[in-house]
């Protein structure tokens, strides 16, 4: 009588248990499954009251239509073109840096960690404003530079680096040292193939900011050929007016790039993101 | 450790000299800036130094709009996604097989453009076809104008940021989860200790630093909202500003009102603010790790 009851119990709590975790998963995924339904809907359908969940026949053409509408290409183009030469920098100098605080000794090393280490308390938010007269002055406003140069160095990667290459044991530099290995030979070949894993999820982890900021891109272009996928897709709202079918078919070509990475490199993303916020 | 030797800063140059261009140059011009009354961008200086800007700035019903409007965000994003995010991740950490699956799932919003799926909020709000609407519908609500009426802009706001940070929390305490030794639990099995007791007992208390850390990180993500913002609105701070945030304060101070010296008063206060909760925060990180040894 009573295993029954307990075992009646625990069937139920497994019941509810997953009853929860259901609806929140739904919850999180509405906005991405209403997304994607919206964008194949037609433009009749999508201002139907009450809502269809399911367009009749999928609209595919919305979004040769939103494709078309505005220089969507002209955005994805510039927004690989950014996406990859911030990453590209920030990996370079994320590594140099690191070694260099991990591994070599120079005058004032402490010093500049520190310093480095308390920009962090920094919010770039509050830095945008004075950055931006910078860029004027140098004659960058709508070029890619603009987008590009201030992205290059993230002290809070090079942080999560240096910690990785402070693992790697001494032995193995002093045995280097021995074979008449330079730093920086014993760098490339050593410490970078060793600590591939970390270097790529900081990549991956640079390609998604650097593929969804906004603020940054907004303020420093002004004409339609330099805009991003972001800021386009907000340039396009205003011109699409009503077309919601079209303003959801063009989300999704912003979305859908940075998902797809997702899905693949979860582990890494996961992994790199629990790391960065356990840093505290 | 090597000899010293000034081989090291062409390591580090060049992101030293990104971090002086892009980050020390402007934080000390930028506060500079906050205390030069009637500062022109052309000349560079203001016309006097005083505490002209801050005066402005503690005035302005938009700005003290903003501050109020931050404190009732954190008031109800930070301790929500909290709670929910707890609950999820306990569940999710006994979820079996199903654990990949579902975690895969709950930090999903996390990687997505903010941009683009406010958009989609947006039309989710939408008070005539959104699907919001719809399913409030079938419990016999009518219709609410969420994003066009002033006593509802903060609220869906607030739903969207709540849905939006429930990522990164439900992760961390995961994370946090994983620390907890299993032997804890099974000694609590042995005992037949009910399960609310072993949550409140064991897992709340095992967990408690990464508590403290997303509810910190919760208010200083709080007082950056921007992008939420401008996708939900449109570009604007929704109906009469009524969702109106510190950092679309001082990007609207300065982009459109030419207010330079009080947009960079702002900033520094929002600088200041998010200092102090920094502190706070590695205070609270240096207390627990002391405990713990």
């Amino acid at each position: 009588m009573n295993k029954t009851s307990t075992k009646i119990k625990k069937i139920i709590g497994s019941i509810i248990k997953y009853l929860i975790l259901t609806l929140g998963a739904l919850f999180t995924i509405l906005p991405f499954v209403w997304m994607i339904l919206s964008s194949l809907k037609t433009s009749s359908e999508i201002v139907m009251a009450p809502p269809t969940f399911f367009p009749a026949v999928p609209q595919w053409s919305n979004y040769v239509k939103a494709w078309n509408t505005a220089p969507f290409a002209r955005y994805l183009l510039n927004t690989v073109i950014i996406t990859l030469c911030s990453t590209c920098g920030v990996i370079v100098t994320t590594i140099l840096s690191a070694f260099a605080f991990s591994r070599l000794n120079f005058p004032g090393k402490k010093l500049v960690f520190s310093l480095f280490l308390s920009t962090l308390m920094i919010p770039g938010e509050m830095l945008i404003i004075t950055n931006y007269i910078t860029i004027t002055k140098l004659k960058w406003i709508d070029t890619y530079q603009a987008m590009i140069i201030p992205w290059i160095s993230s002290v809070f990667y090079i942080y999560l680096l240096t910690q990785f290459f402070m693992q790697v044991p001494d032995a193995l530099y002093l045995a280097a040292k021995v074979d008449k290995c330079s730093d920086f030979k014993y760098m490339i070949k050593i410490m970078v193939p060793m600590n591939k894993q970390a270097i790529i999820t900081i990549a991956i982890l640079n390609i998604i900011s650097s593929w969804n900021s906004f603020l940054w891109p907004l303020l420093v272009t002004n004409s339609d050929e330099m805009r991003v996928l972001s800021t386009g897709l907000v340039q396009f709202q205003t011109e699409a007016g009503a077309s919601y079918e079209l303003i959801m078919a063009a989300s999704c070509i912003l979305v859908m790039p940075i998902i797809i990475i997702y899905l693949f490199l979860r582990k890494y993303i996961i992994e790199g993101v629990t790391r960065s916020g356990l840093k505290g | 450790m090597e000899k010293k030797s000034v081989k090291g800063w062409i390591y580090i140059l060049p992101s030293v000299l990104i971090m002086c261009v892009f980050t020390l140059y402007p934080l000390i011009r930028a506060i500079l800036m906050s205390f030069s009354e009637n500062y022109s961008l052309i000349k560079g200086t203001g016309t006097a130094f005083g505490l002209g800007n801050y005066q402005e700035l503690f005035t302005d019903k938009y700005f003290l709009k903003a501050i109020r409007n931050t404190s009732i965000y954190v008031v109800f994003v930070v301790p929500l996604s909290i709670t929910f995010s707890l609950i999820i991740a306990v569940l999710i950490n006994n979820s079996g097989k199903l654990k990949g699956l579902f975690q895969t799932v709950y930090f999903l919003p996390y990687v997505t453009s903010v941009i683009a799926i406010g958009i989609v909020w947006r039309w989710i709000y939408n008070s005539q076809y959104g699907l919001l609407n719809y399913f409030l519908g079938l419990f016999g609500i009518s219709p609410i104008g969420w994003l066009n009426e002033t006593q509802y802009s903060l609220p869906a706001l607030i739903i969207f940021s709540i849905w939006k940070s429930m990522a990164f929390d439900i992760l961390i305490f995961l994370a946090g989860l994983q620390t907890i030794s299993k032997d804890v639990y099974d000694a609590a099995k042995v005992d037949s200790t009910p399960a609310w007791r072993v949550f409140f007992r064991i897992t709340v208390p095992g967990i408690a630093p990464m508590i403290a850390y997303a509810f910190i990180m919760g208010i200083i993500s709080a007082f950056k909202v921007y992008n939420e913002v401008f996708s939900l609105f449109k570009g604007s701070a929704g109906p009469a500003n009524s969702a109106i945030t510190v950092v679309y304060y001082i990007y609207d101070q300065f982009y459109n009102n030419f207010n330079y010296g009080v947009a960079a008063a702002a900033a520094v206060v929002l600088f200041l603010i998010i200092l102090g909760l920094t502190m706070l925060q590695r205070g609270i990180s240096r207390l627990v790790k002391n405990k713990n040894s």
